[in-house]
């Protein structure tokens, strides 16, 4: 069990370098930054004498080295749009979308998993082609569109929800009803499928028969016997939809002008302000490893045979 | 063995249907099964593959797939009251209790997820008036089916076993509950030669110590041979012979135990090819009107075609349900194919 959780840890590291990695070369690939930055009229001494200020003469490989030691110190750069640090920034904005993703999350996978496992008890019943309709809506609605039209029905005719924007304790939970069910929806139709099928497999297994055999009731077969080994595939999707929720929905932010991480990763790299873009893609990525790295040890929780190997 | 024949009738199962209902029609999976347990007895129920005979064992615990398939009619009388009139709730009161059963591939039957010993207290908490230390009953009932270290064994997840001992714990766990049946559908299929024969062995124990009944599900004559005090054979959803083991061997009546008798290797004669049946058995959703082996048996006339045969008595304890029991056989028309 240490083994597996040091050697999955050792990994997650090492794959946050490849992130950096990436991040760093690939915004140095996009162009010359003082292009951008200085005014039209600058000389070619003002650009020598920026480039020395800034580190950029030296080699790549040196930059790179100093960025991640002031990555590692906390400095992740200044925001030449806001003038502000970066990683401040990111932070700032980062509780908007921590507060909607856990919203969404606690929602769909309470609704998943329960309408999943419902579904595959109540096989080929009234319960299953409702859970088909459902799953079909969730899959095929587009988010743009879905929030929109939720926008239009329960704001604009019927007044019952705001808009967009959010809003301060406890009010604020009906600013995030409209975002969570565009955010949600498909994540409750791709995990009701997928604990469908999972508990369909598991309650055709040989050890499920035995459970019955030996005479325990229903509901011990089904939320013992069942669950526990139905939830492996539902929770690797768990883990990707947690990454994707916490990083910020770019099309739902912008749609309900929800004040968050992604609708800030759009304004960044809309204005090239390429520390932002930095500070947003390895904070989105540490984040998106955490929670992967957060499945993994739930699955040597649920599956002894992964904790013995 | 021989007392068997005289112990006190355990379970009676008369003319139990159990049908599947599918796009192609009624799946006829078991066709009017009958016969009866007693006290001690082992009854071998033998057949190909596909031919009810898991179905059957899974009625008599009314575990048979549902919706997909219903008991049509019959009994099963267990321990003197007929099972499937009871309401479903009761089945957990009989289900372990009363009838129990071992499963095939030991790989499979016990939860991954769990100890032997969380799936062995569980099981043993089910039972009337289970008190006090239920780890103490769990090492116990391990040690019975000769699991060694038994107090080491509960703390082990099933992959960490090998196939004969998890074979043995679901033996444990079947059995902890002291069933009056229990129902082996074929348990030693998976399991190397070396160990069947510790198994089945194991099983006679118990039964000696317990007077245990076994219904011994298996297409294996020589297991039968070793483990059964009665056969019946299975064909198509029917029980087409019934009688001792040593009348069926010296005397089989039905062409079908005839030719799967045939069809099992012998160490004293050597020969080039294994005799084998020829053709498939009917589907069970387009079964004939005549006896469903008629169309590969190698006596075949025309009446076999026109009407299914009733059982005839080859002695007490042996009957057969074939035309050629039949007194006017000889003066019968011969096929016209």
């Amino acid at each position: 069990m240490q083994r597996y959780l040091i050697l999955r840890f050792g990994q997650s590291i090492v794959a946050l370098v490849g992130v950096t990695m990436l991040v760093f070369f690939l915004t140095r690939l996009s162009g010359n930054v003082l292009d951008l930055m200085l005014p039209i009229e600058a000389t070619p001494e003002d650009f020598e004498r920026v480039e020395k200020a800034w580190g950029l003469d030296k080699p790549i490989i040196a930059q790179y080295g100093i960025y991640m030691w002031n990555v590692l110190h906390g400095d992740w750069g200044q925001s030449w749009k806001w003038g502000a640090g970066a990683l401040d920034i990111v932070l700032e904005k980062f509780p908007a979308t921590a507060q909607l993703a856990t919203f969404t999350l606690i929602i769909s996978t309470t609704l998943g998993l329960s309408i999943g496992m419902l579904v595959a008890v109540k096989k080929d019943s009234p319960f299953d082609w409702g859970g088909k309709i459902i799953a079909l809506l969730g899959q095929s609605l587009p988010s743009f569109w879905l929030g929109i039209v939720l926008m239009w029905v329960f704001a604009v005719l019927l007044g019952w929800l705001p808009t967009s924007g959010r809003g301060e304790g406890l009010g604020g939970i009906k600013y995030m009803i409209m975002p969570a069910i565009t955010l949600g929806w498909f994540n409750v139709a791709a995990l009701m499928r997928l604990t469908r099928s999972a508990m369909l497999e598991v309650l055709d297994s040989e050890y499920v028969k035995l459970a019955r055999i030996k005479g325990l009731p229903e509901w011990k077969v089904i939320w013992k016997h069942c669950l526990r080994n139905a939830a492996i595939a539902p929770l690797t999707y768990f883990g990707l939809v947690a990454g994707f929720l916490m990083t910020g929905s770019v099309v739902t932010e912008t749609v309900f002008a929800w004040p968050g991480t992604g609708l800030l990763a759009v304004e960044a790299v809309q204005s090239r302000d390429y520390q932002v873009v930095q500070a947003v893609v390895l904070f989105m990525a540490g984040i998106f490893i955490f929670a992967n790295l957060v499945v993994d040890v739930l699955y040597a929780y649920l599956d002894p045979r992964i904790r013995y190997n | 063995m021989t007392t068997a024949r005289d112990g006190k009738v355990v379970l009676e199962v008369k003319n139990l249907h159990t049908y599947f209902f599918n796009r192609w029609g009624t799946v006829k999976a078991v066709d009017g099964i009958s016969f009866t347990l007693r006290e001690g007895e082992t009854l071998g129920i033998v057949g190909e593959s596909g031919c009810g005979k898991t179905m059957t064992s899974l009625s008599l615990l009314r575990l048979h797939p549902k919706p997909a398939s219903r008991i049509i009619e019959g009994e099963v009388i267990l321990d003197g009251e007929d099972i499937l009139r009871r309401p479903e709730r009761d089945m957990r009161e009989i289900r372990g209790h009363k009838i129990s059963m071992i499963l095939q591939d030991p790989q499979t039957s016990l939860n991954p997820v769990y100890t032997i010993g969380n799936q062995l207290v569980e099981t043993l908490g089910l039972k009337k008036g289970s008190h006090g230390n239920l780890k103490n009953e769990a090492e116990k009932s391990l040690r019975k089916v000769r699991v060694a270290a038994p107090e080491r064994r509960l703390e082990d997840f099933p992959h960490q076993m090998s196939g004969g001992m998890k074979q043995r714990v679901v033996g444990a766990i079947a059995m902890a509950c002291e069933p009056m049946v229990i129902i082996a559908d074929e348990p030693t299929t998976a399991l190397d030669v070396t160990i069947q024969l510790q198994y089945l062995r194991l099983l006679k124990d118990i039964q000696a110590e317990t007077g245990l009944s076994i219904i011994f599900i298996t297409h294996d004559f020589g297991i039968v041979a070793r483990m059964c005090d009665r056969v019946a054979v299975m064909y198509a959803g029917r029980f087409v012979e019934e009688g001792s083991v040593r009348d069926i061997f010296n005397n089989p009546s039905h062409p079908y135990t005839e030719a799967l008798i045939g069809s099992v290797p012998k160490v004293e004669e050597r020969v080039e090819r294994l005799y084998q049946i020829e053709g498939q058995p009917p589907a069970l959703y387009d079964l004939p009107v005549g006896c469903r082996f008629e169309s590969r048996c190698r006596y075949a006339k025309s009446k076999c075609a026109e009407e299914y045969p009733p059982y005839f008595e080859v002695n007490e304890h042996h009957k057969a349900a074939c035309w050629r029991l039949d007194p006017s056989w000889e003066t019968l028309p011969s096929s016209s194919k």
